[in-house]
């Protein structure tokens, strides 16, 4: 009895200023900030000083002119070319998210559904093109679509084309070329998101009455939508922005928003149109971005309902 | 709180034709791991079964195989008369509460509720009547809109509950429901569950490693333990007559210590037991099952009537709350436990005093013991 009371007066009388060791706890938590932060600072100030310095140095130089602040990079984009290469730059970014989306939901589905051996295979399949050079995979479809390239050769040799098909130097080509290198960017995303799916939403989907198909439809492909939107927004972006297999397979015939951008300044020097150029994409990417985001929102709100 | 029974529900039938289910010679290797050993089991219609057994033991494996998740090497299962074991699960049309309750997270109280019925082609009104019904049969009026991850753990427990009989299933099959709930919401969804079942008077196959709950919930309870049944009876019926030293030691906070045979005589240091049943076996391994509530602490000098007497030393006592446990140790090195009331004065018995433990002798159970070197040490 007495060593309790004896207890609680020393605490009383320690705690009796404020309350027990309240400062000490706030100076300690403080410090573990200030450490967190410590950590955080070099990747914080590599991307200040690598990305978004240079963005804003950019987008300033677009509206500087010779004789100082101008609109002029922007009227001059108000022009048919630039518009044709919009247009195309647009439609190759949505056919190759589709054509990747098409193409690798069955092969990450494949993978998730595996055993942990089978899948690392396929998945190993997906990123080895990853380990060589793009610019050796961008020539090797140059090797496989040109006019007597492997398919054309083959294609002739079993009788079932006269003339060799026109499959690179053109959109086509670009696609064919684009979706191959974008494909793991859409697999990665999906099979992670999929593998996250426990296997009782199937079970049960499947206990209350939903065939096969029907329970893949109404659950696991809502299910798989966070790596459906997260593998859409990487490889539609990339593709946006991407230059060396457009220029390769698209032989000059398609012209991509990079390559407006290359030219202004490789050919003409001028990087205020240049600039120019990487501002309007950057606005559109992101309003593309945010209209997804809001689009997927009231999705998933409409699913709730 | 009020109850399943007098929640204000539609119509209902009150006991959709319920069916049984029979199983035959079934069997399931995992490679060189046999889950499922020949296993044999009629459960009645309407009847409320548990497969009881440790982890591994093939229960979950039997259920699985009920709801068609998992296909046997050899065997039937029948439900009613129809056999099943090649019908995939979605035709199999049997409600079931999976562990994780496998509520979809893409869709809201009332979808989860509504889908099995939108796959069976209900229509819209319909439908909306008997999501209303089904959540107020589990006392989840006004949840419908909420999505599923806004509701605690019993209420979930709940919606699937519900969803696995919003769609008038013959049977339903639950496979440890209540592991992820605390203590005291299991202990009341245990008999929520029941009052469920005994309104629905569905036939419900249940899977728990938790005795307790086995013996709460029960009419049957089948003892699973390396993929074979082991003892199916009711829960009274187990353990007062436990089988094996397995389901001895598994049902109840039993201790088992080895007694002698001799000439059909069964003997525990010495001294001949009275038994109120003659030995199933004259096997010579043999234990007897002690359960601590059916021991007392008799002083040395009393006059111990027709009970049978182990004489040992006091131990140890352990409060717990509403009793004390006294461990008393035999001379032969094991430890026994007894229990009796909070407030009984054999807790003033020091360690190291003499005792005399004693047993009626109709609660003295001999069971064949499968090991001989297993310990002595209860389980929970």
């Amino acid at each position: 009895m007495s060593t309790a009371a004896a207890n609680d007066l020393s605490i009383a009388s320690r705690g009796e200023r404020h309350s027990l060791n309240a400062d000490a706890l706030k100076r300690s938590e403080r410090g573990e900030q200030v450490r967190l932060l410590a950590l955080t600072l070099p990747a914080l100030l590599l991307v200040g000083i690598v990305a978004l310095a240079p963005i804003g140095w950019l987008s300033g130089l677009s509206f500087v002119g010779p004789n100082g602040l101008t609109l002029v990079n922007y009227q001059r984009l108000i022009h048919p070319s630039y518009e044709l290469t919009l247009i195309t730059t647009f439609q190759l970014a949505f056919l190759v998210t589709a054509l990747c989306l098409i193409l690798g939901y069955p092969l990450a589905y494949l993978a998730s559904q595996m055993s942990s051996r089978g899948a690392s295979l396929v998945l190993l399949c997906v990123l080895f093109p990853f380990w060589t050079s793009l610019l050796v995979r961008t020539y090797a479809w140059l090797v496989i679509l040109q006019r007597r390239g492997l398919v054309n050769t083959w294609l002739r040799d079993l009788g079932v084309i006269d003339e060799p098909l026109r499959l690179v130097h053109n959109f086509t080509g670009t696609a064919i070329g684009m979706t191959h290198i974008m494909l793991p960017f859409m697999v990665l995303p999906l099979y992670a998101a999929m593998k996250n799916i426990s296997p009782d939403y199937m079970r049960a989907a499947s206990n209350l009455g939903a065939s096969p198909i029907r329970a893949f439809w109404n659950v696991f492909v809502p299910l798989s939508r966070p790596g459906i939107f997260a593998g859409l927004i990487i490889v539609f972006v990339l593709s946006l922005g991407f230059y060396v297999t457009p220029a390769l397979l698209g032989g000059g015939r398609v012209m991509m928003w990079s390559m407006q951008i290359e030219r202004s300044i490789a050919v003409y020097s001028d990087w205020g149109a240049a600039s120019a150029l990487g501002v309007v994409l950057l606005v559109i990417t992101m309003g593309i971005l945010w209209l997804v985001s809001r689009l997927a929102s009231i999705g998933s709100f409409m699913e709730r309902a | 709180m009020r109850t399943l029974s007098d929640s204000a529900v539609g119509e209902r039938p009150a006991a959709a034709a319920s069916l049984p289910v029979t199983v035959c010679k079934l069997t399931k290797r995992y490679g060189a791991f046999t889950a499922l050993k020949d296993v044999d089991l009629a459960i009645r219609s309407g009847e409320f079964l548990t497969l009881l057994g440790p982890s591994g033991s093939g229960k979950t494996t039997l259920l699985m195989v009920l709801a068609g998740f998992v296909r046997p090497d050899a065997g039937s299962v029948a439900f009613g008369e129809r056999e099943v074991v090649l019908l995939p699960p979605h035709k199999r049309d049997i409600g079931m509460v999976f562990q994780n309750y496998a509520l979809f997270p893409h869709m809201s109280v009332a979808g989860n509720l509504a889908y099995p019925l939108k796959l069976r082609g209900h229509g819209k009104q319909d439908i909306a009547d008997r999501v209303a019904q089904a959540l107020a049969l589990v006392q989840l009026e006004g949840y419908g809109e909420r999505s599923v991850d806004q509701l605690s753990g019993g209420q979930r427990q709940r919606v699937a509950l519900a969803r696995a009989v919003i769609f008038e299933p013959r049977i339903l099959l639950m496979d440890e429901p209540l592991s992820a709930l605390d203590k005291n919401l299991r202990e009341r969804m245990q008999l929520e569950i029941r009052r469920l079942h005994d309104r629905l008077g569905l036939t419900t196959v249940y899977v728990t490693h938790d005795q307790r709950e086995a013996l709460t919930m029960s009419d049957r309870i089948a003892v699973m333990n390396h993929g074979q049944i082991l003892q199916v009876d009711r829960p009274r019926d187990l353990y007062d007559r436990p089988s094996t030293r397995f389901i001895a030691e598994f049902i109840g906070e039993t201790h088992c210590i080895p007694i002698e045979i001799q000439n059909g005589e069964a003997s525990l240091f010495g001294r001949a037991l009275r038994l109120a049943t003659p030995l199933a076996t004259t096997a010579s391994a043999q234990a007897l099952v002690l359960r601590p509530e059916r021991l007392q602490l008799l002083s040395a000098d009393k006059p111990t009537h027709d009970l049978n007497t182990i004489d040992g030393t006091v131990r140890q006592h352990v409060f717990q709350g509403d009793s004390v446990v006294t461990f008393v140790s035999l001379p032969d090195g094991h430890d026994i436990a007894v229990r009796h009331p909070y407030g009984n004065d054999s807790e003033h018995l020091q360690p190291g005093t003499a005792v005399r433990v004693g047993i009626a002798p109709r609660d003295t159970i001999v069971v064949p013991a499968e090991n001989a070197t297993a310990t002595a040490s209860g389980r929970a």
